[in-house]
């Protein structure tokens, strides 16, 4: 009989000619299970459909199970894991050194929502480019199963403890402080998380996503707000959330009555098909309003909630030259003998 | 009543005096301290001309207001010249002592300084007696550093507090930027942690701790020489830092480029540890020089390195300094990326919980640190060789001390050798300075005696007993005469 010769497919590469693989990194050490684990995935994804040279991202994260996945995904990027609750300034110090870097920050909720707060709320002030993504289950996961700062009123420990102080809506501050591209999903809503991590990467601005991703060894059982259960049966999109990369060509008609379509910083367009009649991502107020509705019917408003693509980043603020600082030569960064003794003379 | 012997009394009667030459009575108040001007240029045979240079260069383009100032000082000369005799021996003598000097602030010299060492990010929360170094920074680098485009060539960033400034300073530092912040006392206890971080990951950066009075707030506009010791070993766990302490406007402009030299070579924190006394108030001095080294940046890989080296380890001791290699964050080459953590690692930066990995690396630092002591700068030393008595200042502490050798000269014979650090670790020369006296007078501003307990930590332990302790915790600038009554007290005369 004769045989065909078979031959294995080349591996399917992205539009820079890099494959998955080239985006993943080390063996998560997390819970099987754990919602972290399909966020690091979602990030892999999105980098490699949006063909973002690895070399170019630069990861940072602080303290906590979320704050050490940055090991878990994209190991051709240089991480910085820094300390706790503090990785906003170590993010903002390493964009302003060089700009051309893409900074992907991960926190959780007790290492953004207590701890990190400080630096969080200024972060969102300053509109750096970064993206910002808390992996937010409620809980101090390494600590074994304490109640955050982002814990639902009600909810329950498993040792049967109720929190009964109210929660911090991450998205709501970030809103209100200047973030400009704002939204929360789920880490088991794969296409909704996967939509907006592309926009995100597409975004030049702070974009803060708040990802609902339970932890199953301490806050998914019976009682709890951030289970896979609860988030099933509560979860509210507010929009199909689409996405259509600058490099892909293609028109789909859509109906401006039902969609509402963003053009984002780099010309790629976000869809938003609306579920709720009025909503209008563009609006500030309107959106701050709609979470703390949300709150009262006790919904998990999910999303993109606010999006402004054309605010000036804190890298356009400050003004600073197209070049890395990192890297400027000695005669951009040291000034001539003219001008010490200028100064000098305005001293004598 | 007398007050002091010395004291000689002249009494003016301004607002009379001020009246005539300034019509507008709101004015008066302003203006009526130029009549003293006057009276004392009278006195003490200041040149008229060369007030009214000061006065024109003062008021630069405002011509009423320096013809104002000018008659009050002109009513207060005549008022003196007609009816106060002199009774006291002082004048003034024209020299050229100052020709060519210059009179800048501790830290605008060390901004300046900061701004020729290529500085390109910068961090800060203001903090008395510091936050005119950040915004001397701010006004040079808008004058000298934006480039024809208008683009500037550097980010200043007044951050949330001290923590995110140096979290700033370090994420700089980490993608290759020479990074800075400025703080006091309270500023260097909040930078604790972050500072083991950067220990730890390795990561350069500059922080100017302008020394105030401590503990807590303490005296905030009072100078002191109190943080040495925290700020050495600032940090938890097995943590210590390079310092470098300038004593003069001088030294704040030249030690700002050793400081981010030293901290990109040995990939680690330095601490430019100035004062209040140095930093905001004025200082004569010479015109500053011109750094003639170029820039070094330090054991940074880039693509080429990479291809030819095929890949690296972050944390290995390739050349037995204790110094490793790194790459900035970008480098466009598949190995190039390493992973920063404050948690153990191994030599390739990645997780390990292996009790080897841990101590090599902590070994390994401590060799760097080891070897950072044949680059910072060198003490000064002023010695006679037959002297036995020896006395270590550092930092503004300085300047009694010439005095005080001096006066322990004239007025007790007793003749001094003389050390002045200008950093720790220190180098050999301290430690042979120490062996050749058989007392060392370790002259400080605080209460605990901090230098002369990190001297004992270092010494041989036979040496130890030499070390004697003149520290001063008032909050005002040292003085010459208590540094010699308190050396002659013990050295019994």
């Amino acid at each position: 009989m004769a045989t065909t010769p078979t031959s294995t497919p080349p591996p399917k590469t992205n539009r820079i000619g890099l494959a998955v693989m080239d985006y993943r990194g080390g063996k998560t050490t997390l819970c099987a299970g754990c919602g972290h684990n399909a966020i690091s995935e979602r990030i892999i994804d999105a980098m490699y459909e949006m063909g973002v040279k690895p070399e170019r991202v630069a990861k940072l994260s602080g303290i906590g199970c979320s704050s050490k996945s940055p090991a878990y995904f994209m190991g051709r990027s240089h991480s910085f894991n820094a300390v706790h609750g503090r990785m906003p300034s170590v993010a903002t110090g390493a964009v302003l050194a060089n700009r051309s870097l893409m900074a992907l920050g991960v926190s959780g909720d007790g290492d953004t929502a207590s701890i990190g707060m400080g630096q969080f709320v200024h972060l969102m002030r300053r509109n750096l480019p970064i993206i910002y993504i808390i992996e937010d289950n409620g809980v101090y996961g390494l600590t074994k199963g304490q109640f955050s700062a982002t814990a639902d009123l009600g909810s329950k420990l498993k040792t049967g403890v109720i929190n009964d102080l109210p929660p911090v809506d991450t998205c709501a501050m970030a809103i209100t402080l200047g973030a400009t591209f704002v939204g929360r999903s789920f880490s088991g809503d794969k296409r909704q998380l996967h939509a907006m991590l592309k926009a995100a990467i597409a975004h030049r601005g702070t974009v803060m996503l708040d990802v609902v991703s339970p932890c199953v060894t301490f806050n998914d059982h019976e009682g709890s707000t951030k289970s896979y259960k609860y988030m099933k049966d509560h979860d509210e999109p507010l929009q199909e959330v689409s996405f259509v990369p600058v490099f892909e060509d293609i028109t789909v008609e859509y109906d401006p009555g039902s969609t509402v379509e963003v053009t984002m910083h780099d010309g790629s367009r976000l869809r938003l098909r609306k579920l709720e009649e009025d909503y209008d991502p563009t609006d500030r107020i309107k959106a701050i309003t709609r979470l703390n509705e949300a709150h009262e019917k006790g919904e998990v408003l999910t999303g993109v909630f606010y999006v402004n693509p054309k605010a000036p980043s804190f890298v356009d603020l400050l003004n600073i030259t197209e070049q890395p600082l990192a890297t400027l030569p000695e005669s951009v960064v040291r000034p001539g003998r003219e001008v010490l003794e200028q100064v000098m003379e305005e001293l004598r | 009543m007398r007050l002091f012997s010395d004291l000689i009394f002249y009494s003016v009667p301004y607002d009379k005096l001020v009246a005539p030459v300034c019509p507008e009575a709101k004015l008066r108040k302003l203006v009526r301290n130029m009549i003293y001007v006057g009276v004392v240029a009278k006195l003490l045979e200041i040149d008229m001309g060369e007030v009214e240079k000061a006065i024109r260069k003062q008021f630069s383009k405002k011509v009423k207001a320096a013809n104002l100032n000018l008659a009050a000082v002109q009513a207060g000369y005549d008022y003196a010249t007609a009816t106060l005799p002199k009774r006291d021996p002082y004048f003034i003598q024209r020299m050229d002592k100052t020709k060519d000097k210059i009179i800048i602030d501790g830290n605008s010299a060390a901004a300046l300084g900061c701004m020729f060492a290529g500085v390109t990010v910068v961090s800060w929360y203001p903090i008395t007696p510091s936050s005119s170094l950040p915004e001397a920074a701010i006004e040079y680098m808008k004058r000298f550093r934006v480039g024809p485009d208008g683009k500037a060539t550097f980010a200043i960033v007044q951050a949330e507090d001290e923590l995110a400034a140096i979290g700033m300073v370090i994420g700089a530092g980490w993608a290759g930027a020479r990074a800075m912040t400025a703080t006091a006392g309270p500023g260097i206890s909040l930078m604790a942690e972050f500072s083991g971080l950067a220990y730890y990951t390795e990561v350069p950066g500059v922080i100017w701790d302008i020394q105030r009075v401590g503990p807590s707030t303490g005296l905030p506009t009072r100078t002191s020489q109190g943080d040495i010791l925290s700020t050495a070993f600032l940090s938890h766990g097995d943590t210590k830092h390079i310092l470098l302490i300038p004593c003069s406007a001088e030294e704040c402009f030249s030690m700002a480029q050793d400081a981010f030299e030293l901290a990109e070579q040995f990939q680690t924190l330095v601490f430019v540890m100035s004062d209040l006394d140095l930093g905001m108030n004025n200082w004569m001095a010479d015109p500053f020089k011109y750094p003639e080294k170029p820039i070094k940046r330090g054991k940074v890989l880039g693509k080429e390195d990479l291809d030819r080296l095929g890949g690296f380890a972050r944390y290995k001791d390739v050349d037995g300094d204790g110094i490793p290699y790194r790459t900035l964050p970008g480098t466009d080459h598949p190995g190039a990326a390493w992973f920063a953590r404050g948690s153990g690692h191994n030599e390739k930066g990645q997780y390990s919980e292996r009790p080897d990995d841990y101590e090599r690396n902590m070994e390994r630092i401590n060799r760097k640190f080891e070897t950072s002591r044949s680059f910072v700068p060198r003490p000064e030393i002023v010695a006679n060789g037959k002297s036995k008595v020896g006395i270590i200042a550092y930092g503004t502490s300085h300047w009694a001390i010439v005095e005080s050798r001096d006066q322990l000269r004239k007025e007790c014979n007793i003749e001094t050798d003389y050390l002045r650090l200008r950093a720790y670790p220190f180098t050999r020369e301290v430690h042979d300075f120490v062996k050749q006296h058989d007392r060392v007078y370790v002259v400080e501003q605080n209460r605990d005696a901090q230098m002369l307990s990190l001297l004992k930590l270092d010494v041989e332990a036979s040496l130890i007993t030499r070390l004697r302790s003149i520290a001063h915790i008032h909050g005002l600038p040292m003085d010459a005469r208590s540094v010699t009554d308190e050396l002659m007290t013990m050295e019994g005369k």
